[in-house]
This record gives C-alpha cells, structure tokens and sequence, in this order.
C-alpha cells in the first residue's frame, strides 16, 4: 500500500505532461513502516538516457547517492522511484523488470499525446520474477 | 582485509536489515563472495546469471567507482568502505506500444535503399538515419515557406512531419507554393499536402492540424514534437510560435520573406535568442505589407525554406553550426546572403532570467490587428458599390474614375480610369476636376479609401470609393477582368 497524497500525485502527472514525449523520472521521500508506506516529497529528476529518452530512464549512482543524502537531511527514506511511460500503459515493461531493485516502490505514469492518464505502483518479488501491484492510496 | 559494505536500504531486507555488514577479502570480488556467503538472498539481486555484477549495481571502494579501478579484482585496504549504490533505469516496452516512428529502432530493406546517400556518408550514417526517423518536426504554415520545407524533410526521411494549416489552395498560391498542383485548387491544404507527401515517402507518419493556430491550442499542438518551424506570414501567429516554443523548450527554426528578400535563424535553442529578443515589439500594423500586399518572387520562399529545412536536418543530426545566435539575411537581387550577430536579451520578457511573459497572451491585440484581414481604415469614407458605379457610367453621368493604384498594376487589368499612384497624388491633385463627381478606385477598396480620405480634406466635396475595388468589380459586374 502506498499512500500518496493528491497534492504529490499531481506534481507527478505534471511532470510527466512536461516531459511528454520523453519519460520523466524522479524520487519518492517518505516513511516505510511494516505494511504501508507514506510518501512525503518527491525529487524530479533529469533523465539521463540522451540517446533514447522516449521510452527509457536513467538516474545515475552519484544522483542516488545525492536523493539519499536529501532524504536523510530531511528525516525520510528514500522509498521508491517514478517514472512515465508515454503513450503506453503503466504497466512494467520486461525492461522495468530487470533493471528492478527490491524493495523500492515503482510508480509509473501513463501519459498519452501529452496528457496525463493513469497511474501504477508496482514492487518486485523477492525471486525478481514479477512485479506486484501496490495499492495507491 | 577487514572492509565495511554498506548495504543499500532496498537491499537490507535481505541483509538481515543492517545497514553496514563487516566482511574480509583481499578483493572487492572476494568481500562480496564472502558478503553473498552469508545472505544467500542478496546475490540475486547483485548478480545476473553467468555471475557478473548486474549493470544497474554500482560498486565503489571508498569514493571511487571499481569500474575506474580494477573491477571486481579491486584490491582492498583494512579500513576501507564498499558502498553498493543503485542506478535507477526503466522505460516504456517499446514493442509493446503502438507502432509509431518515434519508437523505430531499426531500418527496413526498403528504407536503407530509399535512405542511401545518406547513409553512405559517415557524418549521416545509420545512426544519422535512425535519429531522423525518430525526429518529430511540426511545420507551423504549410505556404511559400512550407512547401520545400514539407518536401524535403518528408524525403530526407524525419520519421513525424506535423502540418498546421487552415486554408485552401488557391490559384495565387501555385506560382510559389511547390507542394501543391492546379488540380489541387480549392481543396484543403492539409488534403493536398498529405496526398504529396505519402507519395513522397510513405514510411513517414504526417499529422494535419486542420486549425488556425491561437494561444488556446498552441501549446496542445506543438507539445509532441521537437523541432518548431515557423513558416507563418503574419506577426501574431509568429510571436506566438515563438512563445509558445520558449515556454514548452522547444527549438524554432525560423524563416521570413518579403519580395526580395528573406531572413533565417534558429530561436529557443539552449542558451541563444528568441525572436522577441531580436524585435521585442511588432511593427505598427500595416507598416510592413503581407505577401499578399507587397507581393514575392517565386523562387525566393524555395530558398529561405530549403535554408529551413537544412538547420531542421542538422540540428536533428547534431552536426555542424546551426544559426544560433545568428541572423542569416538574403537578398535575392544582389544575390548576397549576409549575417548579423544576434544576442540573448537578458531582460527578454520571454526567454529572459526574469520572464514577465509565462503564459500565451492575446497576440492580435499585441499586434494591434484582428484576424488576418487588412485592417479597417481609422476613417468612414462614402462608397459606392460596383453595381452603382456600372449604372452611372452606363447612364452616362460625368464621372472621374481614378485609379490610385501603381502603374505596373494598371498593366495587369484596369478599369479605365486616369492612373494616379496614391503617393503621387498630392503633387497631382490639381489634375481632378473639383466641381464634379470623382470615384476612385484601388485592387480592394483599402488604398482608395486613403486618397478619397485625402481628397476630402482637400476640398473635394463630390467625392466617393469604390467599395471592394477591382477585386469586387470582378465578382459583382465584369468576371472577364482579372483578379490579382
């Protein structure tokens, strides 16, 4: 269960229509207890993936060592990631999939001829074979 | 060695939930072994099959990345640290999505035989090519400017071509605008424009905008594409793509024609000008002429589009010095091209530190004219409409037709009337007669209405415009003088 809150959701629908037709991608901040997960902030990122920003993302180590350091300072974890898939569902791709970590949440925006649509969480089995679904609250 | 390896937190739930684990190895290869040794559930997620590191798992001894060492035979220090850091990546199933250019990642048999001069030379090459495939490029004007632009980009293989474009081919329209054929006449430009262009290259997706393009749907339209081409010819649509394309980030390459001569640059490119930066302020409406009053020569708008065309091409390809920051100017009768400085205003209300501009404004009030007829005169004059006029000569009252058009117009068609060119008339107003009636007479009614403004400051009682001019003359009395 991943609670986020409207005002947070918006900001990621907005980046997303912003980025259109790359993928965005940015960091969730927040509080993980046993069972729910809250998100408290976001850190929008800049895609790296210069050779093919439509339908990939890339935040580099030093970046995440930078939102983690971010996140300390303020007291949360690091607890997921977002990104947007343009004009496709957001659904993982066999891509997301294997560039997974565990534990993360993995929360995807679709986004079609630059408008928002719907949005997705996922988590990685701890084998890596799937993704799980997380309720977005 | 003794080392520390600090656990990334979505690794930790497999690490017993430490943070840090205190291992021993010689090599950063052998720490991991014996880390993975203890917590079987962590080696999975380090290592892919074949037992190489996963490319997403970032392994650094103290500060610095093994990759930049000597990987995983990295030799370790007592007292060092290893730090596992992610990277992040992902993305859209690309064969999953809908089948669109944007997304191609190959080319067919078909495409590398179309594509060869290209791809023949190392500059362009397969890469060059794939790049333009998946370029999305929207031509704002599909006109004098549009023609070749749509043309070439459509032949040199931009995967995406977005056409925006209202209008009608008309007869006047076929002396310059290449894209289009005599029986195109009367229909739709967009129709006319995606017939030629699939018959060009069919392995191009092309979007028509069937729309005048205004502050409510700009940015909708212009946000899917990378490239912005302005082939307009007015100040409000103009100043709105630039706009437009500064807030979305979009490039502009612009172009601009005028009888003679014509002007290119690119706008809105990272670090350089936008258009407002070169003209802040439009000119007073009416003080520079449209195509349709001042008239171009046929070639020109070939040239300044084709120039258009090559910066898209090359700003796509990345390659050589686009026209940032710099104006090219042509003048056809000199055959002279030469080139101004331009220089980011930093006080741009637009592209500026400070931008006082965020959102699309009303650009025909900032243009200070509604749509894109000629504007209203300031001032009422008397009319008379051509049926009126017909019956007068017909009847036989003594009237003076004047013609206040100039002379190379006179030549195409006339109406019989004494020719005095609107400037020349207060030198030669001693040659009307005060004491009878005096109709003048323009193409459409606005030159004239001018000159019977003058006329009757200067005494002329009797005195009255012919309403449309010879344009209306044509549609209302006499359909065999041709209209202009």
């Amino acid at each position: 269960m991943l609670n986020l809150g409207e005002d947070l959701a918006q900001r990621i629908r907005a980046h997303a229509a912003r980025s259109y037709p790359n993928e965005c991608c940015g960091a969730l901040l927040g509080r993980d207890s046993a069972g729910s997960r809250e998100v408290q902030d976001l850190v929008t990122l800049e895609n790296f993936r210069q050779d093919s920003p439509r339908n990939r993302f890339l935040v580099r180590p030093e970046d995440v060592l930078r939102v983690e350091k971010v996140a300390r300072e303020r007291g949360l974890d690091l607890v997921g990631w977002y990104h947007s898939h343009p004009d496709a569902p957001p659904q993982p791709s066999e891509f997301d999939r294997e560039h997974a970590w565990p534990w993360y949440s993995y929360l995807i925006q679709s986004v079609e001829a630059a408008e928002p649509q719907r949005m997705a969480s996922w988590r990685l089995t701890d084998d890596r074979s799937r993704f799980e679904a997380e309720e977005i609250l | 060695m003794a080392v520390k390896v600090i656990i990334p937190a979505p690794l930790r739930p497999f690490a017993g939930k430490q943070a840090s684990i205190d291992v021993s190895g010689r090599t950063v290869a052998e720490a991991l072994d014996a880390l993975t040794g203890r917590y079987e559930g962590l080696r999975r997620h380090l290592y892919a099959d074949g037992g190489r590191l996963r490319s997403f798992v970032n392994v650094y001894v103290n500060e610095d990345d093994i990759r930049n060492l000597e990987k995983a035979q990295t030799p370790l220090q007592d007292g060092d640290t290893i730090t596992i850091v992610p990277s992040i990546a992902g993305g859209r199933t690309v064969s999953g999505a809908p089948a669109e250019p944007a997304t191609a990642a190959s080319l067919s048999k078909n495409e590398i035989l179309r594509y060869s001069r290209h791809l023949i030379m190392p500059e362009v090459g397969m890469d060059g090519q794939l790049k333009l495939k998946q370029a999305r490029v929207l031509l704002i004007g599909s006109g004098g400017l549009g023609a070749p632009l749509a043309l070439y980009l459509a032949a040199a293989g931009v995967g995406r071509l977005g056409l925006v474009d209202f209008d009608r081919v008309d007869f006047t329209n076929l002396q310059r605008q290449v894209l289009f054929g005599t029986p195109d006449v009367g229909q739709p430009k967009l129709e006319a424009a995606r017939r030629r262009l699939s018959e060009l290259n069919p392995e191009i997706q092309i979007d028509g905008y069937e729309v005048r393009l205004t502050s409510e749907n700009a940015l909708e339209i212009l946000r899917p594409y990378d490239i912005v081409v302005d082939g307009t010819d007015n100040f409000p649509t103009r100043y709105l793509v630039n706009d437009a394309s500064v807030i979305l980030g979009k490039t502009n390459v612009y172009g601009s024609i005028f009888r003679f001569e014509g002007q290119v640059s690119v706008f809105g490119a990272p670090g350089g000008p936008c258009y407002r930066c070169l003209y802040p302020e439009p000119p007073p409406p009416g003080l520079v002429p449209s195509c349709a009053e001042g008239g171009v020569l046929g070639v020109l708008p070939g040239i300044i589009g084709s120039l258009q065309a090559m910066e898209v091409l090359k700003l796509i390809l990345g390659s050589g010095d686009p026209l940032v920051g710099r104006l090219l100017l042509f003048d056809a009768l000199g055959m002279k091209f030469r080139e101004v400085k331009l220089r980011k205003n930093p006080d741009c209300p637009v592209c500026g530190a400070r931008p006082t501009i965020a959102q699309l404004i009303d650009y025909y009030e900032f243009c200070g004219v509604r749509g894109e007829e000629a504007p209203e005169p300031a001032f009422t004059v008397p009319e008379v409409t051509p049926r009126e006029l017909r019956e007068r000569l017909n009847r036989g009252d003594a009237i003076s037709l004047i013609d206040v058009r100039e002379p190379h117009e006179y030549q195409i068609c006339n109406l019989g009337g004494q020719l005095i060119p609107l400037g020349d008339l207060p030198r030669r107003v001693h040659e009307i007669d005060q004491a009878g009636d005096v109709i003048v007479h323009c193409r459409s009614g606005v030159r004239s209405a001018q000159a019977v403004d003058f006329l009757r400051k200067a005494g002329y009682r009797r005195v009255w415009n012919l309403k449309g001019g010879i344009l209306a003359w044509s549609d209302e009395v006499d359909p065999s003088v041709p209209k202009y």
